[in-house]
């Protein structure tokens, strides 16, 4: 089998890895890389499960070739931990997870969004979590969070 | 097959008819891991040719890069404000994680009848700009596509850009029918633009391709009256032959784009320019 | 107390079965029958392509026991042999330690099946060529009767009459079905994915003919199940188990998305017929009710889904006089399932829609014909069970218009409706009820069994069958047994559901895991409060110490402590089985759900752009989880009134992909506002009464009430659809404003 060589900066830290030409970005993280905190759903890019950031923009990584990241910023659920428990208060206490396999990605999504507040002039958060989606909330506890996010951004709390 | 240029990924599709471009990959990775007839097949990646990611504005028109993608035209305020269709369009293809990856350049050659950003660009009346080893070559997006699935591009061109003339628009809007609200397939995309070049009606789901609808364009031109949305059915059926198939059927949808564009063009009809 | 694993979800490190590691794997992968659906297998090709030395291959020659998938009847194989039912039936299991190889395999393995004609619509009469079951092709017939219907509905000043029909309805979950299996010594282990371990534990026994010591299941977290893995776990149970004991290595066997969505259960399709008798004023007089339900090619849970459905049926009204008849229809359509409301969505919709026809057909006001009938207490449901719990089902009725704003919004309806070109809005109401836990006898029958434990170093662990799938469980159980012995909730664990540590609960199905279960776990605290020579007044410090000291005075005894609780009856609830008669649920939580939509005419697009859900549940335990079910629940009503449509092709689902088969997003919804009424059901833990399933039972009707006055049109089918609303407004310009 043959392989490539990708280069790219994963939550990070540069890495070097060889790839089979056919991995998905998914399946190298979880399966590769052992970072199974970005979740597989559906395979086709409809249900966002598998939300990570390329070059600071949320995407579906069930639909990028890996050798396509090279020389690029990747950062999966995993780099958000290192924002600590406060900043994910808002996300347990309005009840944003229930099952948690849409989680990952919602949280990756939604954690874009508190960090680009001026997407709401234009967007409403229903609209740019409308990726994600979720069987179990309703969606109700993940908009709230992200609400609740963003107000205490605004107001000065939990600055990171 | 990772070219870093143009002009290599160029040689690559001059030398290889069944190689595949690949730029943003949300149309070719779908259900990659099931599809394993397609892990055989050589890929292209476009995604290192830097200088077709930019859109640039010039003194006549919009120009979007080959690799440029619907959410680098939703960030930009002059499409907001010259051609709202393109961000309308754009705003309304999957969701933010679909947006950030897929190109309009990718969107024009995956030929779907279902595509979302190349009715917009059709009734802004863009020009596909393609190129090889053997030249460049420009089409008119509403002259591109000859039946279903099959437009005017050989294996060895590549979409390099498409020039979006800059204009004054009287009258725009972009009607996108779908099962919900976002990441959806459209039933029927309307795509209506008025400016000193005329009307353009274009429509998406309708027929094997994306087209002009000349029938209805003409209603418009020579202002003949328009009672009623059953009105327009003889127009749609000179334009369009929607079919049944998993997403709806030809009957809603050739009532649907009747009443769409009667309650729309609702001032327009009965009216000369 | 915020949810308990909260944290482990948001950061992406709970676990889920494919995410755990495991060494010297193999996957799995099943190769399903194709079209027809119905016929003997004449053969079974192996692509020349392939080195077949390299795969374990599994048929049901290699299955030890019995090649039965253990559930209510004996009838549906693990893998088929040589005949086969429906499309997508397991024929072979292959294994291989590359996932694409395996892939490639399954697409090399050609499976020719010869045809017989099959059932595939379950609302007509079987011609005789097609009779596959007993001699008509009913999987289950049961009938409710109360007083003399035909009768009552001959003196009736008014009879009205109505069809309805409801689609199925797929899961979605958002993680996907699997098993890993493996053999640690003798022991078989498999760990997966599923809502009920026992079930599954059950299967393997049967089907691979070992002792209960020998099988060992663990849930692993559960990325959400609806029903979906109430019984289907167990079939990729067995087939991941057979081909790690024929292949010697650990199997992963995980479903994709596709595949989940074909090949596993579904909600029943239902046809739902009414003939009512009424006064002219409102009063129901009689109610005939007639339910049949599409079961699939094999038996599975259709007995259970056709009772909840015909005991709903008639909801929450009083009548004296009412008969309902209950079919569960073999097809040669993919067996479907449970799915969250079990049958009661089913006919709720079919009940609330006709008395929105009712209404229509007396001129009266859909409200006030709820209010006259609804169930006071003293009257008896249509199983003769006596209502007296104290619930104010006015005051449900009257919260949910007062919060949607009802007759405001009937006025401002009206107006906006005369002048608006394309746009139409309305309001819908439905008033319905879900009982919680097995039905009648069920919940003896179960014996389920819980305990909580006293650890050495003070703390207690509450061992019980009963999972985590979204629902809350670990921090339900954690709330109750802290409370009850006054620790604090760090203090209480909750075991993993590994059938070698825990007692059978039950399933967690029925909405009976707070409702039942929790009281197991309240009163096994008790036992076990006991044990340590404590009364029951005593908590906190003086637990803790007395667990601690019994652990000192035992030491070297190896005898473990634990209090323990078996399911026990409520006194005075009474069920017969073979009349169909009695008390059918220990508790009925009730609600008043309204809708508000908004239709373009131009395309028949449905926007539910208000929602309030008022119910009544007993006591509300955890604020966040309650609401967060209600509007989960809600939302997957949406999804199966207005755009979840399974579209059939040979009795399979021919739109097997997210992009095919569409649930609401975030931006199709609207918040769903959500109230609570209390009044605490004795013997419900903490007082609480189920609420998982209630609210899906409730937002289809609501919503197709909303547009039938919203519109004028009267749709009595869900999914309803744009096309089909489109349909019914036959009149291309149906109600649309012409040019001026």
């Amino acid at each position: 089998m043959t392989t490539l060589t990708v280069t790219f900066t994963l939550n990070g830290k540069p890495v070097s890895l060889a790839v089979d030409p056919s991995a998905r970005l998914l399946d190298t993280l979880r399966y590769q890389l052992g970072l199974t905190g970005t979740k597989e759903g559906c395979g086709e890019g409809e249900c966002g499960a598998c939300t990570v950031y390329l070059d600071g923009l949320p995407v579906n990584s069930c639909l990028i070739p890996t050798y396509q990241v090279r020389g690029q910023r990747v950062e999966t659920i995993e780099s958000l931990e290192s924002l600590g428990q406060d900043a994910l208060e808002p996300f347990e206490r309005c009840g944003a997870t229930q099952c948690g396999a849409c989680t990952p990605g919602v949280v990756m999504t939604a954690w874009w969004i508190r960090e680009h507040p001026e997407l709401l002039g234009t967007h409403s958060i229903r609209e740019l979590m409308a990726g994600n989606l979720c069987r179990c909330t309703g969606y109700d506890g993940i908009v709230d969070s992200v609400a609740e996010a963003l107000r205490e951004t605004a107001s000065g709390r939990r600055e990171t | 097959m990772l070219p870093g240029s143009l002009p290599e990924a160029l040689d690559t599709l001059a030398s290889d008819g069944a190689a595949i471009p690949i730029a943003g990959g949300t149309d070719l990775l779908v259900h990659w891991p099931v599809h394993v007839e397609a892990h055989e097949r050589t890929y292209v990646d476009l995604s290192r040719l830097d200088p077709l990611k930019p859109l640039r504005w010039t003194a006549d028109a919009l120009m979007l890069g080959g690799l440029t993608t619907y959410w680098d035209v939703i960030r930009d305020e002059r499409a907001r404000d010259e051609l709202p269709l393109l961000v309308d369009a754009a705003r309304q293809v999957g969701a933010i994680q679909i947006q950030a990856r897929g190109t309009w350049a990718g969107n024009i050659v995956n030929a779907s009848p279902a595509a979302d950003g190349v009715p917009v660009l059709m009734a802004y009346d863009a020009v596909v700009v393609l190129e090889s080893r053997r030249g460049r070559e420009e089409v008119p997006l509403d002259r591109f596509y000859s039946g279903y699935k099959e437009m005017q591009r050989r294996p060895d061109q590549l979409v390099v850009g498409i020039r979006v003339p800059r204009r004054r628009y009287s009258y725009q809007v972009f009607e996108k029918v779908g099962a919900r609200r976002a990441q959806a397939i459209a039933k029927v995309g309307l795509a209506i633009t008025r400016s000193g070049a005329g009307w353009r009606v274009v429509a998406a789901s309708v027929a094997p391709t994306i087209r002009r609808c000349p029938a209805v364009e003409r209603l418009l031109e020579t202002g003949t009256p328009i009672g009623s949305p059953a009105a327009l059915l003889p127009a749609i059926a000179q334009d369009v032959a929607p079919i049944d198939d998993i997403r709806s059927s030809a009957q809603y949808r050739t009532h649907v784009m009747a009443r769409v564009l009667y309650h729309d063009l609702r001032d327009f009809w009965g009216r000369r320019a | 107390m915020k949810r308990r694993e909260a944290l482990a979800k948001l950061t992406g490190r709970e676990r889920y079965v494919d995410d755990l590691p495991l060494q010297d794997f193999l996957w799995g992968m099943t190769v399903r029958s194709p079209p027809p659906p119905r016929g003997r297998v004449t053969a079974i090709r192996f692509g020349k392509d392939i080195d077949w030395s390299q795969f374990v291959v599994v048929d049901h020659r290699d299955i030890p026991g019995p090649n039965v998938v253990a559930l209510i009847e004996q009838d549906q194989p693990v893998l088929a042999a040589g005949y086969v039912r429906h499309v997508h039936e397991p024929v072979l299991l292959l294994a291989h330690p590359s996932r694409e190889a395996v892939r490639r395999a399954v697409r090399s393995v050609e499976v020719v099946v010869a045809p017989e004609p099959p059932a595939l619509d379950f609302r007509i009469t079987p011609t005789p060529e097609r009779i596959q079951y007993g001699t008509d092709n009913v999987l289950k017939h049961l009938q409710i009767v109360k007083g003399d219907v035909e009768r009552a509905l001959a003196q009736a000043p008014v009879v009205v009459s109505g069809t309805y029909e409801t689609g199925a309805q797929e899961h979605v979950y958002l993680e996907p079905q699997g098993m890993i299996a493996y053999l640690e010594g003798d022991v078989l282990v498999v760990k997966g994915s599923m809502q009920c371990p026992y079930y599954v534990l059950k299967a393997l026994q049967h089907a691979l003919a070992r002792e209960e010591a020998l099988v060992r299941v663990i849930q692993t977290p559960t990325g959400g199940g609806f029903g979906g893995k109430e019984e289907f776990p167990s079939h990729i149970a067995l087939h991941a188990a057979l081909l790690a004991l024929k292949g010697g290595r650990p199997v992963k066997l995980i479903y994709d998305r596709g595949e989940d969505m074909a090949a596993t259960t579904k909600r029943h399709p239902a046809l739902v017929r009414h003939r009512t008798g009424l006064t002219r004023d409102g009063r129901l007089l009689a109610q005939d009710i007639e339910v049949v339900i599409d079961g699939g090619a094999y038996v599975t849970l259709s007995p259970v889904v056709l009772s909840r459905a015909i005991i709903h049926a008639a909801g929450p009204y009083a009548c004296d006089h009412v008969r309902i008849t209950g079919r569960a229809m073999f097809t040669n359509a993919v067996p479907f399932g449970a799915f969250r409301g079990f049958g009661a969505p089913q006919s709720q919709f079919a009940g609330e829609r006709h008395m929105d026809v009712i209404a229509r057909t007396l001129g009266m006001d859909a409200v006030e014909l709820r209010r006259i009938n609804l169930l006071r207490d003293g009257q008896t449901t249509a199983t003769g069970q006596v209502i007296r719990d104290g619930t104010d089902r006015l005051a449900v009725l009257e919260q949910a218009l007062a919060l949607s704003r009802y007759r405001e919004k009937e006025r401002e309806h009206a107006a906006f409706n005369a002048t608006h070109a394309t746009l139409r809005r309305g309001s819908g109401l439905a008033t319905f009820y879900h009982g919680a836990g097995f039905t009648g006898g069920g919940e003896v029958a179960l014996k389920s069994r819980l305990r909580v434990a006293g650890r050495p170093d003070g703390r207690v662990e509450v061992l019980s069958a009963n999972i985590e799938m979204g629902q809350g469980t670990l921090t339900v159980f954690t709330e109750l047994a802290a409370t009850r012995l006054g620790l604090a909730p760090e203090d209480v664990t909750i075991a993993e559901a590994d059938t070698a540590r825990v007692p059978n609960s039950g399933p967690t199905v029925a909405s009976r895991t707070t409702m039942i279960v929790g009281g197991l776990v309240e009163r096994a605290a008790d036992d076990l409060r006991r044990r340590v020579g404590l009364d029951d007044s005593a908590r906190g410090a003086a637990v803790t110490q007395a667990i601690e000291r019994w652990h000192r005075e035992h030491l070297g005894e190896g005898e473990p402590l634990f209090g323990e609780a078996t399911y026990e009856k409520p006194p005075g609830i009474a069920w017969d089985d073979t009349t169909y008669r009695g008390d059918a649920y220990g508790a009925f939580a009730w609600a008043a759900y309204v809708a508000e939509v908004e239709v373009d005419l131009r395309t028949c697009a449905t926007r539910v752009i208000d929602f309030i859900a008022v119910q009544e549940v007993g006591k509300v335990l955890n604020p966040t989880l309650a609401k967060g079910q209600v509007q989960g629940g809600v939302v997957q009503g949406i999804g199966w009134a207005l755009m979840e449509e399974c579209k059939w092709r040979d009795g399979a689902m021919a739109n097997n992909q997210l992009t095919n088969y569409l649930i609401p997003t975030s931006d199709d919804v609207p918040a769903v506002r959500v109230a609570f009424l209390e009044n605490p059901y004795p013997h419900g833990a903490g007082g609480a009464k189920g609420l998982g399933e209630l609210p899906i039972d409730g937002p289809a009707p609501a919503i197709l009430n909303a547009v039938a006055r919203a519109t004028g049109a009267d749709p009595r089918a869900i999914p309803l659809t744009p096309e089909r609303l489109m349909e019914l407004m036959d009149n291309a310009e149906f109600g649309m404003r012409n040019a001026e």
